[in-house]
């Protein structure tokens, strides 16, 4: 990795960040519903875009810069664990759960879809 | 007038954070990349570690309600990116297609599992300083 790969990966990642945010509480202002619905589409849509990288055979520096500073900083893992938590901490057990497994199995589908739509591009 | 729906301070606070978590997971993604036949290390190290912090600062910053950048410098802005989703769920096809089932499901179930115990073990620690605070 280049020193500029290194800047590019700090200043994609803050920018991902922000954009998760954003998005995030775009979506949870306009829908009013338990279900963490904002983080599920930042999630979804960044294994989606993840795996289109993949699939068009983005490699080297590229890669790691685009894929892991941009998309990898988009996404998150901790947020999605905290929300069915928090779910289950207020007696929402079923949407806790809901969150792990509608999140893991379509977020799976999504980077398999990703790469399918990127290997015939 | 506002042009801007959020606090442009709070942006740059998460800005910063994602600045800081994007470099260390990458930095450790690549010091310890692997194979699809072999456990994700480097992203499986910083999504538990990850989680145990938010959920340190889940507690703190609760009992404290925030009127700094904290929060989403370290929560939303550290936190949320040093921690990724599309890396493990890329990592999960890749032992799929190369034919890990088990190391797949093992994976899943075993980052989904510790993720969440750290988390609590987070906020149990935080819960655990207390009764020093109030003294």
């Amino acid at each position: 990795m280049t020193t500029p790969g290194w800047v590019a990966v700090g200043l994609l990642g803050g920018a991902a960040a922000a954009a998760r945010f954003a998005i995030d509480a775009e979506i949870s202002a306009r829908r009013d519903v338990p279900f963490p619905l904002g983080i599920l589409v930042v999630n979804l849509g960044g294994a989606l875009a993840l795996g289109l990288l993949t699939g068009v055979a983005l490699h080297g520096e590229a890669l790691v810069v685009v894929a892991g500073g941009g998309i990898g900083s988009f996404t998150t893992f901790s947020t999605w664990i905290l929300d069915s938590h928090r779910l289950h901490a207020a007696g929402l057990a079923r949407i806790a759960w809901l969150n792990i497994a509608v999140s893991l199995v379509a977020g799976f589908a999504a980077v398999a879809l990703g790469h399918w739509l990127g290997t015939v591009l | 007038m506002r042009s801007l729906p959020h606090d442009p301070r709070k942006l740059a606070a998460i800005y910063g954070g994602g600045v800081v978590g994007a470099l260390v997971r990458v930095g450790l993604a690549e010091a310890g990349s692997t194979g699809p036949g072999q456990w994700p290390w480097a992203t499986f190290a910083v999504n538990v570690a990850g989680a145990l912090l938010l959920g340190y600062l889940f507690a703190l910053f609760r009992e404290h309600p925030p009127e700094s950048l904290s929060h989403p410098f370290l929560a939303t802005g550290i936190c949320g990116t040093l921690t990724t989703f599309s890396t493990m769920q890329l990592e999960l096809y890749r032992m799929v297609d190369g034919g890990y089932l088990g190391l797949a499901a093992a994976y899943a179930a075993v980052t989904i599992v510790a993720g969440y115990l750290f988390l609590r073990l987070g906020i149990e620690l935080e819960r655990s300083r207390q009764p020093e605070a109030a003294k």
